[in-house]
């Protein structure tokens, strides 16, 4: 006996319901991922956003290539060219101790010697090294930053939405409190208290910047979890008995804190400028360390000859600007794909 | 309306309680003798003298005594005078300036004050006014304009912006200076002949009469209003032109042009008033930021606001006078945001008569 396959005519099925292919690459992601990473790559402005963070990605990758650690076990301390206070121009060539020459400078340039490419800073230290290691200092200190806050403010939010009752009051109008000075204002308070507690170094600045920056995604989750509370699946998987822990851990959270996980990563952009914005007040880490802000400071003492030292700012600040706005753009993007009033549009 | 400002109000003890616990755990990462300059200057440098000091002023006594303390003051044993107690008003001795805080923040607030009133309204106006126009030529010229903006001007920090103005203002035109005034001015306003009416630079100089005094004291914060107006219009462009979009989908906005209003008056009549909401609060909030003094803009154009002194001080660890400029800060802003909420229920009608 033969198998038969059915052949009934599905042509009628057809009709009612309108079919399209799904794509391997769709079936693998799951329809809600596929619609993001199809907003990615949409608009003009979402494209040159994924280029640019991929571009600062491979960069960062890249830096002991790039610009040579003069001291490989302290990769991001600023290598110095001497002492002099005078700023060097664009491709001065280094007198003392150059670090090692990268393989492809004499295959670009044809050169056999090191230069300053960006020039140098007061104190001579070299522009164009900060600014290639300054990209991972803000890939760690953005990314750090953030998924700290980002998991303080859900387990406060949503213990706070799960309890309910006193605890929400107590955990909100903490809140409410850490929320009365400005951020930056706090996260320089505390980062100036913790200084000379833990010493000058990444932390002090990252700490501060976790311990004021949790509470807006406490608010968020909150209010999300209230929402998804009251839908009807959650109702359903109460009425046939499922564990309290068990509804808010599968059926709650997963539903609630999707759109913020995905947003919450791109405000590393803003992490980043409150970050920069620290080390140039001089907060933080030691004079030297490889960050953007900190470059940025050094021009402050010539502000009345910026015109000739131009480049102190122009380096550093346009790669902190694109950075930054990398992140935008595609949070731009990302916003219009999550935002549910939007859904099935786009 | 009544329910909602007594409960606001019931909201401020508990703020300035919650934020003087705040700063008050912020000093117990000092040693117990650094806590000292909060009830006197003469801190002894002989270590023998150290135990009497710290015994004297309670400082490793319970947390709550010493909050208490640090709350209403001691008294001095011999003189009987009261020493310390930031609810006087004395927020202890500032190390580095060698001045009692409240008296670097009497010399420094004015001038924050001064540099708010005439900030307001090139901070708000043009901002909410793009917002407008964005929303009402959605997906236009202008709406793309303004998209690039909101994103560009956010991606710009404020200290960047603020180098590059220097650069091309102060280094290259020599329009628009750092600082407060110069220097032939600043001479004027210490000589004995210029009242200080206000202790408001701008105003006292008007009061004076001398008008050239203002006009510099007016040029040299044209590039702090440039800087704190541009980052802030990214933020009222994206506020306005999506509380306006979400307004005009709104049903009585259809009800409006369907009857044959002008679209002049269904924008600026019927939709604009209930969109401005959001954009209430965001003025409200933005206007007391800069009341807090605005620590990066005040330190790039080197003016002599209170954000500038707790940038300064912070960057040279002085933690006593950081965290008294930090509480002062948080009392300003607690009445500062008591006020706006207040005015919001005004505005509001869902609230007011609610």
């Amino acid at each position: 006996m033969t198998i038969q396959t059915p052949t009934a005519d599905n042509e009628l099925l057809g009709k009612a319901v309108a079919t399209r292919k799904i794509s391997r690459l769709e079936r693998f992601l799951g329809p809600d991922n596929y619609r993001i990473l199809l907003g990615l790559l949409k608009t003009p402005a979402s494209i040159t956003g994924t280029i640019l963070i991929t571009f600062f990605v491979l960069l960062a990758l890249a830096a002991p290539i790039l610009a040579p650690p003069l001291n490989p076990n302290d990769p991001y301390k600023i290598p110095r060219d001497g002492f002099r206070a005078q700023p060097q121009p664009m491709g001065t060539e280094w007198r003392s101790r150059p670090p090692e020459l990268p393989f492809w400078w004499k295959a670009v340039t044809g050169k056999d010697e090191w230069v300053h490419i960006f020039g140098t800073a007061q104190g001579q230290y070299d522009i164009y090294y900060g600014v290639i290691w300054g990209a991972r200092t803000a890939f760690k200190t953005g990314l750090i930053v953030v998924f700290t806050t980002l998991l303080l403010g859900i387990v406060v939010g949503s213990t706070s939405a799960f309890y309910g009752g006193w605890v929400d009051n107590v955990l909100m109008r903490i809140v409410d409190i850490l929320y009365v000075l400005p951020s930056l204002m706090a996260t320089l308070i505390l980062a100036a208290v913790l200084t000379p507690v833990i010493g000058r170094s990444l932390l002090p600045a990252m700490i501060a910047l976790i311990a004021f920056g949790w509470m807006s995604y406490a608010r968020i989750i909150r209010g999300d979890i209230l929402s998804v509370r009251e839908r009807d699946y959650v109702m359903a998987a109460r009425v046939i008995g499922v564990k309290d822990s068990r509804i808010l851990f599968r059926h709650i959270l997963p539903n609630a804190i999707f759109p913020t996980l995905v947003l919450a990563s791109l405000d590393i952009g803003t992490v980043t400028i409150s970050f920069a914005a620290l080390s140039f007040l001089g907060i933080g880490t030691e004079v030297g360390y490889a960050d953007w802000g900190q470059i940025l400071a050094f021009a402050r003492n010539w502000i009345t000859s910026l015109d000739t030292y131009w480049y102190i700012i122009a380096w550093p600040a346009i790669t902190l600007v694109l950075f930054v706005m990398s992140w935008n753009l595609v949070g731009d993007a990302l916003r219009d794909v999550l935002d549910p009033r939007l859904r099935g549009k786009i | 309306m009544t329910t909602y400002i007594i409960r606001r109000l019931l909201l401020v003890p508990l703020l300035l309680f919650g934020v003087s616990v705040l700063i008050f755990g912020m000093l117990q990462f000092l040693q117990p003798i650094e806590r000292a300059a909060l009830y006197t200057r003469d801190v002894p440098k002989n270590d023998n003298m150290i135990p009497g000091i710290i015994k004297r002023y309670c400082l490793d006594c319970p947390m709550y005594v010493q909050y208490w303390n640090w709350l209403v003051g001691t008294k001095n044993p011999i003189s009987g005078a009261r020493e310390g107690g930031i609810l006087f008003g004395d927020f202890g001795w500032s190390k580095t300036t060698s001045q009692p805080v409240i008296k670097l923040i009497e010399r420094r607030f004015p001038n924050t004050l001064d540099l708010t009133i005439w900030a307001v309204i090139p901070v708000i106006i043009p901002g909410i006014w793009l917002g407008v126009q964005a929303a009402v030529h959605h997906n236009g010229v202008i709406d793309q304009v303004a998209r690039i903006f909101s994103i560009v001007g956010t991606s710009v920090p404020i200290f960047v912006f603020g180098l590059l103005a220097l650069l091309f203002f102060y280094a290259n035109l020599q329009w628009f200076p750092p600082g407060r005034l110069s220097d032939t001015y600043s001479q004027v306003i210490s000589s004995s002949q210029f009242n200080h009416y206000t202790s408001l630079l701008t105003i006292d100089a008007l009061l004076n009469g001398r008008f050239d005094v203002f006009l510099d004291a007016l040029r040299h914060m044209i590039l702090p209003i440039l800087t704190l107006s541009y980052i802030s219009w990214a933020t009222f462009v994206r506020v306005t032109r999506g509380s306006m979009l979400e307004t005009l989908r709104q049903e009585y906005v259809v009800t409006a042009r369907a009857k044959g209003l002008p679209e002049r008056n269904v924008i600026y009549q019927h939709a604009r008033p209930n969109a401005m909401l959001p954009v209430v609060t965001l003025a409200g909030v933005q206007v007391v930021g800069l009341l807090a003094g605005v620590i990066i803009t005040e330190t790039v154009f080197d003016y002599p606001g209170i954000g500038s002194a707790a940038a300064q001080a912070s960057a040279q660890l002085d933690v006593i006078t950081v965290l008294g400029l930090a509480m002062f800060n948080g009392l300003i802003l607690i009445v500062a945001n008591l006020v706006v909420d207040v005015l919001y229920a005004v505005v509001d009608p869902r609230v007011r008569l609610a």
